[in-house]
């Protein structure tokens, strides 16, 4: 029956295909930025003495380029699949589709041009300046139209998981921009917040750490619960689990920003708080996790032959485990020793490169095929060659940032029975040069393994329409 | 009624809901439609691939 219904549906893939070429193409070359600016914490002349190369204005531009280049491409690409392929209807919104496909891109270009030239709200992840501010808030209420809009005129009665997590994703996030970014423009390409003092720092991590939860959490969530299903081939673990975990994670997120101003100015209670809630959302992270994991529980085989499927339920083992450090880190004495170290880095990375990356990489090889008329990938064995070379950089990255970071911050705290610092602050740096090097070397792995990701997608793009048939799995 | 009370109440309000969630979903009465709702994702295959050239020429230039 559905078989019949399926072909009937004239679905809008143009967009998909569009956004999903451009997440590898962006993939690769804000993680590419991130190995120049690492080379350059070990070489410092790598600036060349240029402004727009000097480490302070690419380092917004790594960030920009991988969240929202990069990740947000796909969350794009793989809402508006999930979206019609469960709803089993066409994108809703006419023009305004390819309008959010080029008014994105256009977006993303600006930030290539402005943040180098030095133009920033210095915001952390909301770098862009007040005339690229309004033009994100225009585009993302397009994107919300197109997505409530094809939800609204579903096919089917219910409204698959994915989607919930998707919604939640593209409502907050506009809330969250809109919040934070307010601000009194003097010119064109100079403004102030509206907030002073401790309220502004509290607006910037409620945007800053809601940001991580609902872009790079909810939004890749539920990326999780329509990919790994699909690829394994069998329901998710636990439906009802995943209704649990929906409400419990949009309603405990957003009181966890204030872990990233322990020991300002912020009230002591607020920071307290902030610790509370970062702990308590060690529950829904981990029941989300294990959800995705277990489904796969009685066919583990599967990870044997099929290296998608790989990178997609690794992706959760580090989802798994960032979330464990996370609310480790968002405890007051423990963020004493993190706060401003390189383990704050080497976190980051292991959600954003470990979660983030792998699950959009394995949601990527998934759809290609299926995008482009192929019953695969171009090369199954490159697919597998670039999830070993993915996780061999990961673990070279996290493992040197852990041991820099926790080095340094025993070093900074030091003190000799007099009461005076036993280091300076150079020789923290000095101690720090052998990781820096471990961590560039993590990167260009990293760096490689996109190569080999948009080699493939481009041979699986131009070989002639199903020209690829699927391998039977053994 | 001050301020903080209500925010306590309404603070309270969100828990028994949250509860009521858990309850609903766990409930057995639900326990096909959520089966149904979980393996729908897995019927619908596109397979029977329209084979719309066109659309695939224009993402080739794209690239």
């Amino acid at each position: 029956m559905s078989q019949t219904n399926m072909s009937a549906v004239d679905y809008n893939f143009d967009v998909v295909r569009q956004f999903t070429v451009m997440t590898v193409i962006w993939g690769l070359v804000g993680t590419l930025v991130g190995v120049l600016i690492a080379a350059q914490l070990i070489w410092p002349a790598l600036n060349f003495d240029t402004p727009w190369l000097t480490y302070s204005r690419l380092r917004p531009l790594h960030t920009n380029a991988v969240i929202f280049a990069f990740g947000t491409s796909a969350l794009f690409a793989t809402s508006y699949y999930v979206v019609q392929r469960t709803c089993k209807t066409a994108l809703f919104g006419g023009k305004l589709v390819a309008f959010t496909f080029w008014g994105w891109q256009a977006i993303i270009l600006s930030a290539i041009i402005t943040l180098p030239m030095g133009y920033t709200t210095s915001k952390e992840y909301a770098e862009l300046e007040w005339p690229i501010d309004i033009a994100i808030a225009v585009v993302w209420v397009c994107y919300a139209i197109v997505f409530f809009g094809t939800l609204a005129k579903r096919k089917t009665s219910h409204i698959y998981v994915a989607n919930w997590f998707y919604g939640a994703f593209i409502i907050t996030i506009a809330v969250l921009h809109i919040g934070n970014s307010m601000a009194i423009p003097v010119s064109m390409m100079k403004s102030y917040s509206i907030y002073s003092g401790a309220t502004d720092a509290m607006m910037q991590w409620w945007y800053g750490h809601n940001a991580v939860g609902f872009l790079l959490t909810a939004g890749f969530l539920g990326m999780m619960y329509y990919f790994v299903p699909k690829q394994a081939e069998r329901p998710v673990y636990s439906y009802r689990l995943s209704i649990v975990h929906f409400w419990a994670l949009i309603s405990l997120y957003i009181w966890a920003g204030p872990h990233h101003l322990h020991y300002t100015a912020l009230p002591d209670w607020t920071q307290s708080v902030g610790m509370v809630m970062s702990i308590v959302l060690f529950l829904p992270s981990w029941g989300g996790m294990i959800n995705g994991i277990m489904t796969l529980s009685g066919a583990w085989h599967k990870l044997r032959n099929d290296p998608i499927l790989r990178f997609l339920i690794v992706s959760l083992s580090f989802y798994g485990m960032s979330t464990f450090e996370g609310p480790m880190m968002a405890i007051k004495s423990v963020n004493a020793l993190s706060h401003y170290t390189d383990w704050t880095i080497g976190h980051v990375h292991s959600g954003a490169l470990g979660w983030v990356a792998m699950v959009s990489i394995g949601a990527m090889y998934h759809m290609i095929p299926l995008l482009f008329n192929q019953g695969r990938m171009y090369s199954i064995k490159l697919i597998n060659t670039h999830f070993w070379i993915h996780t061999a950089g990961i673990i070279l990255y996290i493992v040197a940032m852990w041991i820099s970071g926790v080095m340094q911050g025993l070093m900074w705290r030091a003190t000799n029975t007099d009461g005076t610092l036993t280091y300076s602050f150079i020789e923290s740096v000095t101690a720090s040069h052998p990781f820096y090097i471990m961590r560039f070397l993590g990167g260009v792995l990293v760096v490689a393994g996109f190569v080999i990701m948009l080699y493939n997608m481009i041979k699986t793009i131009r070989a002639a329409d199903g020209s690829l048939q699927p391998i039977e799995a053994v | 009624m001050d301020y903080g009370t209500i925010r306590g109440l309404f603070t309270l309000l969100i828990f028994a809901l949250f509860i009521v969630i858990v309850i609903w979903s766990y409930s057995k009465k639900r326990q096909s439609s959520f089966d149904e709702i979980a393996n729908s994702i897995l019927d619908d295959d596109l397979k029977p691939a329209h084979p719309n050239q066109q659309s695939k020429q224009e993402t080739n230039n794209n690239v």
